[in-house]
């Protein structure tokens, strides 16, 4: 019943940016995804404290927002490493071998799905089907789709990046 | 729930209220229902039960739960029931093997992720879920799930998906092991109380009901308590405390609430003299199945440690309590009172009827100081709140009462609320408002705070205008000069309903430049343009209601305001047809009942003055005893008179006069000065620390008899339990009576009511056989509205013509000045009620511990006062302190407060200016000053002093 301060823990220039980010979309129908989005494009995930700022200027509860934001895998609720590497998990691609690739590529990095290398470098994370069927097993390095993956592939993306 | 414990049974989906009727054929059974209805609530209609977990009558379809599945010819596959309209000429079968094996299979599945604690678990008895598997044969659960959400330990070590109990809420338990995840909850949150505070987080078998964000609580989420989703679950996942204790109840008890003026029938669930809960009555005609945090839970004060049982005495008020047997008690109380009359005149006792006691015990109690007192020295609570209403309403009108049912929400257009806050001072109405809202209905709100309703998730078009405390007769006015000089009024309805040529003159009134929104700003401080968008939104509803509280009747013009709303709603033609109207939102359950009882010094039972020789003639007969002509005294007479030595003794019946009425030091001075004060009250309130006999009352669980809500409906209290003070309260006003020579002979409240009908036009065909048959009825109830009047003025005012009256602003003398430069406004919160004295008996405490100073950022930086320092309020009467909450809900130069808590005692600031008609007290402007304080003040510390020292109580002396 008590009512927490929205923005308790959110710096006043974060939340001047998330109000322009939110008057963006406001015209719009639907306004919920794409302010998630360019909130995620902006912090890299969507702060909890966030939430509570988009309920009131949507005229939605907290809860509303937060069944949302959960629902999704791709919104985040804490931040992932400078570069993510998703490898495919669904049918098409486990049937080419994703799941090999998966395990070997793991062994490589050391980490498992959802973690992030020690460096802070590299987040794995899983993803059911980048509709890339025809060349699968597919990846998907920093938003750029890799096709036929392999694990030498992948690690030359990798060490690009690390580079 | 459970069909034996509940006997309404659950239809599956909401009724339709199509008129285009439809046939169709279930399982060889034809039945013909509304078109829009679905095939669960028609196979329903036609006694066949069809399986379900996720549906439910008070929500809308879901079609998630998949046990609902019929096959139906011409169709494809297996549809749900819950989310199919019926069409005319369908063909539907609800048990066929096909269905009879998906239904099997759909339950093992939700079995596979449940405990099989059934035989511990608190629904035991009472569960859907249990009921389900019974019902489609289920025998064997072949899956031996890998996760689960239900086993706290797996044998590898702790199940990660395994969730603690919230028990955050002191009422209930929410036990994550248990939730199929129906979604009932949720939706109940959302289409039934309108607070939206849970979701469902995740999804697949990550899915989980979450209050508020991940890391909310059910306490800190915006929960409210309501209680919607523990009625909605199916299961032991939300579930009431008292019920995890005690177990599964075994006989209903329909009663009404004993809060708010909404007046929520309840079903009592009882185990022997124990209550189990109180659930709100799906047939309840003013909350249809809802309720909030206090009638839902906070009841536990009727056996709260601190109730006073048996009757005590004291010679001096700085004495102890005595114990004495209720004999002694009344004699003393009876030869005191004779004494005060025969040494200073038989009209200088008087009683205080209560707004919260039966309309049948408050009967008495007028009845008492007429027939046995001999004078009309009757007042009541409502002096302080409603006054103005009856006042107001009666002169434009012609009745003192709201002019349409709860029901009437569900058609308007747009709702005009005026200095009341819906959701915190009457939530299942609010929550009616808040649904009708969701579906595009506008919103005007007055208040000088913006308060919740204004908050309401997915509503549509709303102003706020927050006026300056004490202006609100000019912006009423202000919007009724811009519908009459932009011709926007209603000249059809006016010419009908009202007197055109009166018409005319007021329209020269309000069109007069200094009623222009562009000049009341200036005062008002609302900007001349909201006051005219505001005023344009009103008139170009098809169908705009208005709603009002205490914020229009606490003042010193407070009467001129409901004359002023009047006159809005009736030059826009929004009177007489559901979804308009004027309606007054009631505080205490029984306040309306109590003033339409004669509580009032001028006026017999059914508002007729006392100077009305037919009816007192009439009262003369049948009471048998001459009666006075003269009106009695007003509350704030009896005061005045004490201090002068003119008024000696008070009879005053559950009500708290030193907590709720203005001016505390005012009052406890006049309550010292009298000769014999009785109280009689469920505990020693904060008036019982000046009175010399406590008559031990009764609560609602303890007795029958009848309350009136805000919509003038007459709903039936029951009782569920004796009396563990021994008597119900109109059983001790008869006592008191016939020791005073009054002869009365009631063996039962419905005979009191009897007499009631017997004497009261508007109550004439009211009796216990018909309100037991209709479960209640809508005063006026005789030959002309047999079964009552759910909308009033439909073809002609009572009156006659309605009334134009003049409003003319006059500025309070109450204003901010520069020792006082602040305006110190009060108000209700949702968990604690009035006074306090039930509510802060029961767990509420957690939601509300002590009454708070709202101030505006500004205000407080120029005082160097911080979030939660102690700061000191102080007004030409007094001064008490309290914490400050650092808010921009009010306006720079508005301070706000509640009255909940006798030690803030914020009444000890507020001052005696009142209506000018009425004398209703003026609590809702008072200028102040507010200072940064280190604790309490000296008056705080020495009336505790003073209450601690006036409630000894000595044992009875041993026999």
């Amino acid at each position: 019943m008590t009512r927490t301060s929205p923005a308790a823990e959110f710096d006043s220039e974060s939340i001047e940016r998330l109000d322009q980010i939110i008057a963006s979309h406001l015209h719009r129908e639907g306004p919920l995804l794409p302010i998630l989005h360019d909130i995620q494009a902006e912090w890299g995930m969507v702060p909890d404290d966030a939430q509570p700022i988009i309920a009131k200027a949507l005229n939605l509860t907290r809860a509303e927002v937060y069944g949302v934001v959960s629902f999704y895998h791709d919104f985040r609720d804490h931040p992932t490493g400078t570069h993510v590497l998703r490898l495919c998990r669904a049918e098409s691609c486990i049937s080419m071998g994703a799941d090999d690739l998966a395990d070997q590529v793991c062994r490589a990095l050391g980490i498992g799905w959802h973690e992030t290398t020690p460096d802070g470098r590299l987040t794995l994370e899983p993803v059911f089907c980048l509709g890339l069927c025809a060349c699968g097993p597919s990846a998907e390095f920093d938003g750029k789709l890799v096709g036929r993956a392999n694990l030498a592939k992948v690690t030359r993306f990798v060490q690009e990046a690390r580079a | 729930m459970k069909d034996f414990i509940i006997p309404d049974r659950d239809m599956g989906t909401p009724m339709s209220k199509s008129t285009t009727m439809v046939t169709l054929n279930i399982d060889g059974i034809s039945v013909t229902v509304p078109s829009g209805t679905s095939v669960r609530r028609a196979a329903a209609e036609a006694g066949i039960s069809v399986p379900k977990l996720c549906a439910s009558d008070n929500l809308e379809a879901f079609g998630s739960c998949r046990l609902c599945v019929v096959q139906i010819d011409g169709m494809r596959g297996t549809p749900a029931s819950c989310t199919t309209p019926v069409s005319e000429g369908m063909k539907v079968h609800t048990q066929t093997d096909e269905i009879a094996q998906i239904r099997k299979g759909v339950m093992e599945l939700y079995i596979s992720d449940h405990p099989l604690d059934c035989l511990t678990c608190a629904a035991n008895g009472d569960c859907e879920l249990q009921d389900m598997a019974g019902a489609v044969g289920l025998r064997e659960v072949r899956y031996d799930a890998p996760k689960n959400h239900f086993a706290r330990r797996s044998a590898v070590g702790p199940n990660p998906e395994w969730r603690p109990k919230d028990q955050s809420n002191p009422y209930f338990t929410f036990d994550p092991s248990k939730c199929i995840v129906c979604n009932r909850c949720v939706r109940a949150c959302e289409e039934v109380q309108g607070t939206f505070a849970l979701t469902i987080e995740g999804r697949g078998f990550d899915s989980r009901v979450s209050p508020g964000m991940g890391s909310d609580s059910f306490l800190s989420s915006d929960c409210v308590s309501c209680g919607a989703c523990v009625q909605a679950c199916p299961t032991a996942t939300l579930i009431e405390n008292t019920v995890i204790e005690i177990g599964t109840p075994e006989r209903i008890v329909k009663t009404t609430c004993a809060y708010c003026g909404v007046g929520c029938s309840f079903d009592a669930h009882m185990r022997g003299e124990q209550i189990v809960r109180m659930v709100p009555s799906k047939d309840g005609k003013a909350n249809h199945g809802h309720s909030c945090v206090k009638g839902r839970f906070a009841w536990g004060y009727t056996s709260h440690r601190d109730r006073i049982l048996s009757p005590m005495i004291r010679e001096k008020i700085t004495d102890p309590w005595q114990e004495v047997s209720w004999d002694e008690a009344l004699d003393f109380a009876a030869t005191r009172l004779r004494k005060a009359q025969a040494d200073h005149g038989k009209d200088l006792i008087g009683v205080i009827t209560s707004s919260r006691c039966t309309n049948e015990e408050t009967y008495l109690v007028q009845k008492l100081a007429r027939a046995v007192f001999g004078n009309n020295n009757t007042d009541t609570c409502a002096r302080v709140c409603h006054s103005p209403t009856g006042y107001g309403l009666g002169k434009a009108f012609g009745t003192s009462a709201g002019t349409h049912d709860f029901d009437s929400i569900d058609d308007t257009d747009l709702m005009l609320i005026i200095g009341c806050n819906p959701t915190d001072g009457h939530p299942v109405v609010g929550s009616r408002m808040r649904a009708q809202l969701r579906k595009g209905a506008g919103l005007i709100v007055l208040d000088p705070r913006r308060t919740d309703i204004l908050d309401t998730a997915h509503m549509g078009e709303s102003w706020h205008l927050p006026l300056r405390p004490g202006t609100n007769v000019a912006v009423v006015t202000s919007m009724a000069h811009v519908i009459v000089t932009e011709g926007l009024y209603d000249e059809a309805f006016i010419r009908e309903m009202c007197d055109w040529d009166e018409f005319q003159i007021y329209m020269e009134f309000a069109a007069d430049p200094r009623h222009a929104p562009e000049e009341v700003e200036k005062l008002s401080q609302v900007p001349a343009h909201l006051i005219r968008e505001a005023a344009r939104a009103y008139a170009a509803a098809p169908r705009a209601s208005i709603f009002y509280g205490l914020g229009v009747t606490e003042h010193s013009q407070g009467s001129t305001t409901v004359m002023a709303i009047a006159n809005l709603a009736m030059m826009t033609g929004n009177i007489g047809k559901p979804g308009t109207g004027v309606n007054p939102l009631r505080g205490q359950n029984n306040v309306q009942g109590s003033c339409d009882m004669g509580s009032f010094p001028h006026e017999y039972p059914g508002y007729r003055h006392v100077s009305d020789k037919a009816t007192r003639e009439m009262y003369e007969r049948v009471w048998g005893v001459p009666l006075s002509e003269e009106p009695g005294l007003r509350i704030p007479n009896m005061f005045d008179g004490a201090l002068h030595g003119s008024f000696r003794g008070l009879y005053c019946q559950g009500e708290d006069i030193v907590q709720s009425d203005p001016d505390t030091k005012h009052v406890t001075s006049a309550l010292t000065a009298m000769d014999i004060v009785i109280v009689q009250d469920l505990f020693l309130n904060e008036t019982a620390n000046y009175a010399h006999v406590l008559l031990p009352g009764s609560s609602f669980l303890e007795k029958d008899g009848t309350f009136t809500n805000a919509e003038r409906r007459i709903n039936m209290v029951r009782r569920c339990m004796t009396p563990k003070n021994g008597f119900e309260d109109w059983e001790i006003t008869q006592m008191l009576a016939n020791r005073m020579g009054g002869n009365w002979n009631y063996q039962h409240p419905s005979e009191i009511m009897d007499e009631i009908a017997l004497t009261t036009p508007s109550f004439a065909g009211v009796n216990y056989d018909l309100l037991d048959r209709e479960g209640s009825v809508q005063w006026p109830c005789n030959e002309d509205a047999p079964l009552g009047t759910p909308v009033m003025h439909i073809d002609g005012f009572v009156r006659g013509k309605g009334k134009f009256l003049h409003t003319e602003y006059v500025a309070t003398d109450e204003r901010a000045g520069s020792r006082f430069p602040l305006l110190l406004t009060t108000g209700r919160i949702l968990s604690q009620y009035n006074v306090g004295a039930q509510t802060r008996r029961t767990e509420n405490v957690v939601f509300h511990p002590e009454d708070i100073l709202e101030i505006h950022p500004s205000d407080a930086e120029v005082r160097g006062v911080r979030e939660g320092d102690w700061v000191r309020i102080s007004s030409r009467s007094g001064d008490t302190s309290l914490r400050a909450h650092i808010t921009e809900r009010v306006s720079p130069g508005v301070v706000y407060t509640t009255f909940h808590h006798p030690t803030t005692q914020a009444n000890v600031v507020t001052t005696d200016n009142s209506d000018w008609a009425t004398n209703c007290p003026e609590f809702k402007v008072t200028a102040v000053q507010v200072s940064p304080s280190n604790g309490p003040s000296e008056w705080q510390e020495e009336y505790s002093a003073h209450s601690e020292l006036s409630r000894r109580i000595l044992p009875a002396a041993a026999e």
